[in-house]
């Protein structure tokens, strides 16, 4: 659906570098990266609004790299919604109808179903200044739809929600792309999004695009270190939930809730595996029996690696309870970690 | 809670600064009788002079408008290579004294410049007219009103205009359904702006235009000829209706506020 080659653009203080990007009908594909990466200027690029120096960009086969914006077909949900302050809720969904020819009567039924998709039904008539935030990326993002685009960009749409409006909305993204044909992209640097919504993702760095593939390839097998430190999440294990249970290669994980899917995945936090010599009886709900593969110096602290059954964990600990434990490779030791720090998606 | 003494400090300098400015226009505004500002009014001369000043200067705000809407547009939105310098220039009318502001324009306007030439060749007179004192107001003015546009169109996201690009409207429309409706209201600010001093200029004027007389030289005119009693009338109605237009043109944009 998108196809990008060999792009290249120069901005005054920052350059994007031969980016190829191929990206399915329909696919919600993820686009990462750290603060100046340049996902925002690809995303405005694919869109029409920056000058490009070299490459094309297609959509559908069709070569765009000339077209303006407003030929494209291409909506932008931002991170800050862009809603018009000026508009009610309405009149922001419906502002890209003054331009294009949908019929009246499938104008009025789309509106009504993106209204009830995204739930926006008692804010019609209300000005944005009075919504909530995640309001304001419903309306944001109908408005996107509106127009029934054929690619829906999405920069950092959940980074400024709270976290309650953060699931409702992401709720939302998941629904609206699986009952539609349209093709998603989106920006974020949350791997729980990523892994939630996405199949596929790249990962950009400096302008250029330094992995793409499958979003648990780029976790399990960064093919760069910039892309191995970036990802950084280093207990991450597809799971079976099975009540409050999350099952990991023969692992049985209390995960104190039960979680809505049968499966997913669980990621935990090096610092919040504790490491010990025997079982202690503590709050922790998880303890298993395992043995350490390798001790790494990283400065203030040690990462701990440990094999327990199928599953590697990595622990870090300071130097001092390293040298308490008496830590070494092939020693016996007990991790523990509680209930609540397990990430579930 | 007892205050320090900056405090107290702060609070006497205002109040100074406040006396300064408000003693001489009371003293002024409360200085001629009422039967004399009846009597100024009904002065043929005085009514056509003050007429003469609010429709030059609503002209100069007119001609800032046009142009210098889509100026102040390209200054907020793009950055470019001597962008300060551009900026430099357009606040150089503020800072060059009045006189100089004057004599420059004249010495273009003269018959030994070309451009005075092709101005004479085309019927257009600026000694002395209405359209040299129109000149001069748009000249003194124009930087009043690109700054305050300028700065209402950098207020606006330019994310709003990409969002509507890529909804599916074109420059223009974008302007006309976002920018203008978002922007409006600094753009006023900035006709009233330039249009308070236009209304205000006397130096740049004296020197073009003597003749036909706006108010400022019609009370300089009647200060030299018969002393302050006789200039205090004209000076009240020029500051009065100057200052009831522009109260009504901000009752008229913070009701569209309020209703917003």
């Amino acid at each position: 659906m998108i196809a990008i080659r060999g792009l290249d653009i120069d901005l005054r203080d920052f350059h994007l570098r031969d980016v190829d990007l191929e990206i399915a009908e329909n696919e919600f594909f993820i686009l990462m990266g750290p603060t100046g990466a340049g996902k925002t200027v690809l995303l405005e690029a694919i869109v029409g609004l920056v000058p490009i120096k070299s490459g094309k960009i297609y959509i559908g086969g069709k070569d765009i790299t000339g077209l303006p914006p407003e030929k494209r077909g291409i909506s932008i949900v931002y991170q800050d919604y862009a809603l018009f302050p000026h508009l009610t809720v309405r009149d922001n969904i419906t502002y890209g109808l003054h331009f294009h020819k949908i019929g009246k009567r499938k104008a009025q039924e789309r509106l009504a179903q993106l209204i009830e998709v995204l739930n926006l039904s008692h804010l019609q008539h209300r000005l944005p200044a009075n919504l909530s935030g995640g309001e304001k990326q419903r309306v944001s993002v109908a408005r996107a739809l509106m127009v029934e685009p054929k690619v829906l960009l999405l920069d950092e749409p959940l980074s400024a929600l709270d976290p309650r409006f953060r699931e409702e909305v992401r709720g939302a993204l998941k629904r609206l792309h699986r009952t539609s044909n349209i093709t998603f992209l989106m920006v974020t640097h949350d791997f729980a999004e990523a892994l939630s919504l996405a199949g596929r993702a790249a990962v950009m760095n400096n302008g250029r695009i330094e992995q793409i593939g499958e979003i648990e390839d780029i976790f399990k097998r960064p093919n760069s270190a910039f892309v191995a430190d970036f990802v950084g999440m280093k207990n991450l294990f597809s799971a079976e939930f099975r009540g409050t249970k999350a099952l990991v290669s023969g692992l049985e994980i209390e995960l104190g809730v039960t979680p809505v899917n049968s499966h997913g995945y669980i990621a935990i936090r090096p610092e919040d595996i504790v490491i010990s010599r025997r079982r202690f009886s503590s709050s922790m709900r998880n303890s298993f029996p395992a043995v350490v593969t390798a001790i790494i110096d990283q400065g203030f602290y040690y990462e701990v690696r440990v094999q327990s059954g199928e599953v590697a964990f990595a622990s870090l600990i300071t130097k001092s309870s390293l040298i308490d434990l008496k830590l070494r490779e092939t020693a016996d030791v007990v991790i523990s970690f509680k209930a609540a720090s397990i990430h579930f998606f | 809670m007892k205050r320090e003494p900056f405090f107290w400090i702060s609070v006497s300098c205002g109040i100074v600064i406040m006396a300064f400015i408000l003693l001489p226009l009371i003293q002024m505004m409360s200085a001629p009788s009422a039967g004399m500002l009846k009597e100024t009014i009904q002065d043929k001369d005085v009514v056509r002079s003050i007429w003469l000043s609010i429709y030059t200067a609503g002209l100069a705000a007119l001609i800032s408008f046009v142009f210098g809407t889509p100026l102040a547009y390209l200054l907020a939105r793009h950055d470019f290579r001597g962008k300060r310098l551009v900026e430099g220039i357009i606040d150089l009318p503020i800072a060059i004294p009045h006189p100089v502001v004057g004599i420059a324009i004249l010495s273009v306007a003269g018959k030994n410049h070309w451009f005075g030439q092709i101005l004479a060749e085309l019927g257009v007179r600026i000694m002395g007219s209405v359209t040299g004192i129109v000149t001069v107001l748009t000249f003194v003015g124009i930087p009043f009103y690109l700054n305050a546009t300028k700065a209402g169109f950098e207020a606006i996201s330019p994310r709003l205009e990409k969002v509507s690009r890529s909804l599916g409207a074109s420059m223009f429309s974008t302007f006309a359904r976002i920018t203008f409706p978002l922007a409006w209201r600094s753009m006023l600010i900035g006709i009233i702006m330039c249009s308070a001093r236009a209304i205000s200029e006397f130096g740049a004027v004296v020197i073009v235009a003597y003749h036909p007389m706006i108010a400022p030289v019609l009370i300089y005119e009647r200060f030299e000829a018969y002393g302050l009693k006789y200039s205090q009338p004209v000076a009240v109605w020029l500051v009065s209706i100057s200052l009831i237009l522009f109260l009504l043109l901000r009752i008229l944009t913070l009701h569209k506020v309020e209703e917003q």
